[in-house]
């Protein structure tokens, strides 16, 4: 059994609360687990609102941030301990795709700058003619060609162009791993296939995995093999991604999914809903299971201690809920029922102080 | 889809209108710049020495005044045209050596404190800081007081002890910003070096800061010069603009009514100032696009 | 491209009446057409989605509709009638009145606009008063909070700080601005765009509530085709400054006539099933020079030669269905006069 290509042990990352800063610690991550295996190569989701902890994660795995706690490794080694030419290696295995495509362009260059880059760090041509041709290989493989786009400066691209072009640069390197932070989320709603489609063929052509970061399930539902979810830096749910996001078990999954707008006016989102208010979710939870002030499913248990993950299905389907410890426990919401019934308490009051949950 | 296909620089310079505050401000500080290289040429500039001309004769226009001296001369026998012809160079130097020495450090510090923060940023902020609280002039008095017979060079260096703090933090707040831009995540990612990001994807987009940055130092530095000159403590021998003034002050010219004495080399410094500040905030305007602003319909 | 058919009816009922609007961009080398002479109507107590990708000028549509369109834009031609005044031809002051009170905007990225260093109340308190005048003053509490619970906040958010609030709740502040002097019509663009699923949902709720209790007409400008089927009772569909369907939206999903909407609603991601991604280029022609004939005939699929030199004109399809596609060009209407425009 080879090593996996990316594992990620127990990691945790508190921000402040240190002795030179003031004001209150968040913590980012909590005790996060994750193993990719890298071959055959797979397609991995974290998923997650904002505050889930998913951009700490990626910033972490590219590099950027160490963990307070726990470790990351990448091919058997200790991320955190890399330098010199093993981080130089590192950087050329390990590419990322951001979610902004214009902001990662320098303005004062023209688009061709990023190639130039690492073309020339990695020395990965021996002349101009080489680093062309690598080039010209990269960009075909997203749909582009040299002479439509190189010379060009980015405010002249498309979001799309721009962002297929960067996939590109990752793609020039043959990383083993690219972390694609919401990349398509600033691309518009009916230009993203393009870009999901090259995940995919890097995927299955070059055999390259990803670590796909995002808050929309729709988009991870039809590209992604497996899924981690996160709630406020644990994880709540993870496993295969059509099993999970099909068949959810966790009570935020539940809602996520069902908060979902259906592109069709017959099927409306369902009964109302309600956040509870700030207070109430910072009071929440020194210990126990952060979803408990909006979870409908509540009990006296929950708030014990951080529920571990639990298996509630096969191929590694796991969900960290109290609901179900026992296996003997009837499931509150058989799989294929769920959707239709009405996972919270529908609510006839605006006043939010007064929201029970 | 393309709309243009100018680089930035090329974008920002065919503006409709071309940055007429730019183009004004560069044409008053070429005409000073002619002033001092073409002037040697057509006149001549001995006539700033002491004793070479008739005393206290008023400009050429006025009743008594000859154009053989067109703007007059002092109580010393030095010609005006040739003082303003020699002392504007003067000028302009000490600012610019002042200015580019102390934005030098400042890019220096800047970068290292923005780049690398923790403690050295601690140390290098606070001693800015506190530079800047000093009250410059004051300080600069005392010692030109003490270390007499300056050069133009002399004079500029003492300037640029007052001339980095400026610099350095304009510089860190624009490291600071740039360092959590996309491109230079993606410069790290990348495997560039730490020079390599500051010089190759930072400093291009600092240039337009850099430059009004830096004409405004000059035209600080200037004034600073000029006011030390204008108490005394300057160059002696060479007549910059500020001594001149000097030493029509201590001629007693306002009382004389000898305008011409200090009025010219005021008309000059003038020129200067409003010259620097248009190119100040001309450049500000392309750094900045949001500050052209285009007419409401 | 110009409607053919019966709009006088409609537009004797119509709250706001779009007649042949065109707005253009300065640019070095040409005019940029952002807005192609758009007809499109808004009726009262009617929630309008106006959908298309980046850059087909929906946002130019809206800004223009209440003459925020900033220079180097400008409106070239056509109507904006509001409650039958012309906008378009309004001085500033007549202008100043309608705006907040008969038109209110959402803008896109409302949220983060608000100002940091002012409360909620002085912020809310500050549009109504300048809107309406120093009269407005006695009572202004009271309204307020009442403004705040409409959109589901606690009378808390009364005295917040912009930076206390969650995205959620400083995108419903700012509903409560728009909705402060119970305008007829609201323009909200891209009101949900950074937030997440769920609060999504909630801010759409709130605005489904609000309009239900006050009665409001709205524009609502986005992207998102799942979440204007949730929202809104009619869609129009814009393609590069035209307007190119216009349906009641049960009728736009079940049946879309014109390609583009079906392309559009067929690369919405579904989370019921996995399909295989359905591919498509962006914008691909040059906004100075539209082609001549359709304006989507470089991406439809079924493009054929008429379409290269005709532009197909908005007619009615289906009854209050609007669509602008040779394809349906020899079907034939009760009320269509002699078809214009055609050779």
């Amino acid at each position: 059994m080879t090593q996996p290509l990316l594992e990620i042990r127990n990691a945790t990352k508190v921000f402040g609360g240190g002795f030179l800063h003031k004001g209150e610690k968040t913590v980012a991550l909590d005790n996060f687990n994750l193993t990719i295996s890298g071959s055959p190569a797979t397609i991995t989701t974290i998923a997650g609102e904002s505050g889930s902890g998913k951009t700490t994660l990626a910033n972490a795995v590219l590099g950027f941030l160490s963990p307070t706690s726990g470790q990351i490794f990448f091919k058997g080694r200790d991320v955190s301990t890399l330098r010199g030419q093993q981080l130089l290696e590192y950087r050329r295995d390990v590419q990322a795709i951001f979610q902004d495509p214009y902001e990662v362009y320098n303005p004062f260059y023209r688009v061709k700058h990023i190639f130039d880059l690492v073309i020339g760090r990695f020395r990965l041509a021996r002349n101009r003619q080489a680093a062309r041709d690598l080039i010209e290989e990269a960009l075909k493989v997203v749909g582009l060609r040299g002479e439509e786009v190189l010379e060009k400066f980015p405010h002249q691209l498309s979001g799309g162009q721009r962002q297929r072009m960067m996939v590109a640069r990752a793609y020039l390197l043959k990383p083993s791993l690219i972390v694609a932070d919401e990349p398509v989320s600033m691309i518009d709603a009916s230009l993203r296939a393009m870009i999901l489609h090259i995940m995919l063929k890097l995927r299955n052509e070059q055999g390259i995995s990803f670590l796909y970061i995002t808050h929309d399930l729709s988009t991870a539902y039809q590209i992604s093999d497996e899924i981690y979810i996160l709630y406020q830096g644990a994880t709540a749910e993870k496993g295969d991604t059509r099993q999970v996001i099909e068949n959810p078990h966790h009570p935020y999954v539940q809602l996520l999914i069902n908060s979902i707008p259906v592109p069709d006016p017959q099927q409306p989102w369902g009964s109302r809903i309600e956040l509870p208010s700030e207070e109430e979710l910072r009071t929440h939870t020194a210990s126990g299971c952060r979803f408990y002030p909006r979870c409908s499913h509540r009990m006296d248990g929950c708030l014990t201690a951080q529920p571990p993950l639990y298996t509630v299905g096969e191929g590694g389907h796991e969900a960290a809920c109290y609901l179900y410890e026992s296996k003997s426990m009837t499931l509150p919401h058989p799989a294929s029922e769920f959707r239709e019934q009405a996972v919270l308490r529908p609510s006839s009051q605006f006043d939010i102080r007064k929201a029970k949950l | 889809m393309a709309l243009t296909t100018a680089s930035p620089l090329g974008k920002a310079l065919d503006t409709p209108r071309l940055n007429s505050k730019l183009l004004i401000g560069l044409g008053l500080i070429t005409f000073i710049l002619l002033l001092s290289f073409l002037g040697p040429v057509v006149w001549d500039v001995r006539l700033a020495r002491a004793a070479s001309t008739p005393l206290n004769l008023p400009p050429a226009w006025v009743v008594g005044g000859t154009w053989a001296h067109p703007l007059g001369t002092e109580s010393m026998g030095r010609d005006m045209l040739s003082l303003v012809i020699t002392g504007a160079p003067a000028s302009l130097r000490v600012g610019f050596i002042a200015a580019g020495i102390g934005m030098l450090v400042g890019i220096l510090l800047g970068f290292t404190a923005g780049f690398l923060g923790g403690w050295i940023d601690a140390v290098i902020r606070t001693v800015a800081d506190a530079v800047l609280t000093i009250p410059a002039l004051a300080v600069l008095i005392v010692i030109a007081a003490f270390v007499r017979a300056l050069t133009v060079e002399h004079m500029a260096l003492l300037l640029a002890l007052f001339a980095w703090p400026g610099p350095t933090r304009l510089i860190r707040a624009q490291v600071l910003t740039l360092r959590e831009r996309g491109y230079v995540r993606m410069a790290r990612l990348s495997g560039a070096s730490t020079g390599s990001i500051m010089f190759k994807e930072m400093m291009p987009n600092l240039l337009p800061y850099l430059a009004a940055s830096l004409v405004g130092n000059v035209s600080a530095a200037i004034l600073a010069a000029t006011s030390l000159e204008a108490l005394g403590l300057g160059p002696a021998r060479i007549p910059t603009l500020g001594m001149t003034i000097f030493h029509a002050i201590r001629g007693a010219a306002i009382l004389r009514d000898m305008w011409w004495w200090w009025g010219f080399p005021i008309i000059v410094l003038v020129i200067i100032f409003i010259g620097l500040f248009l190119v100040a905030i001309g450049l500000d305007e392309i750094a900045n696009p949001r500050l052209r602003k285009a007419k409401p319909a | 491209m110009t409607m053919v058919i019966t709009r006088d009816t409609l537009a004797s009922t119509a709250l706001l009446d779009v007649r042949g609007l065109r707005v253009h961009y300065d640019t070095p080398s040409g005019d940029v057409i952002a807005v192609n002479g758009v007809d499109f109507q808004v009726r009262p107590g009617e929630t309008v989605g106006l959908v298309g990708e980046s850059g087909c000028g929906k946002t130019t549509l809206a800004m223009a509709i209440l003459r925020l369109v900033q220079p180097p834009g400008r409106i070239v031609d056509g109507e904006v009638l509001l409650e039958g005044t012309d906008v378009v031809r309004l001085s500033e002051g007549r202008l100043r009145e309608l705006r907040w009170r008969k038109l209110a905007l959402i803008p896109q990225g409302a949220m983060n606009s608000l100002n940091p260093v002012m409360r909620i109340k002085d912020q809310i308190g500050d549009a109504i008063l300048t809107h309406e005048g120093r009269q407005a003053k006695p009572g202004l509490r009271e309204r307020i909070i009442k403004l705040l619970s409409l959109v589901g906040l606690p009378s808390r958010v009364y005295t917040m700080y912009p930076h206390e609030l969650s995205g959620g709740m400083k995108q419903r502040v700012c509903i409560a601005m728009a909705i402060a002097l119970n305008p007829p019509l609201i323009i909200a663009d891209e009101p949900t765009s950074a937030l997440d699923v769920v609060v999504q949902r909630l801010v759409g709720q709130t605005l489904l509530e609000v309009k239900k209790s006050l009665g409001m007409a709205m524009i609502l400008i986005g992207h998102d085709m799942g979440l204007q089927a949730q929202l809104v009772d009619r869609l129009a569909i814009m393609y590069a400054g035209n307007i190119v369907e216009n349906a009641p939206v049960n009728s736009a999903f079940a049946e879309p006539l014109h390609p583009y909407t079906q392309l559009l609603i067929a690369s919405i991601p579904s989370i019921k099933e996995r399909k295989p991604l359905r591919l498509t280029e962006g914008l691909t022609h040059d906004l100075r020079r539209p082609p001549p004939g359709c304006v989507f005939q470089f991406r439809c699929p079924q493009v054929m030669e008429r379409c290269r030199t005709v532009v197909p004109p908005l007619r009615e399809l289906k009854p209050n269905h609007f669509a602008a596609c040779h394809l349906y060009h020899d079907l034939r209407m009760p009320n269509d006069a002699a078809p214009a425009g055609n050779s």
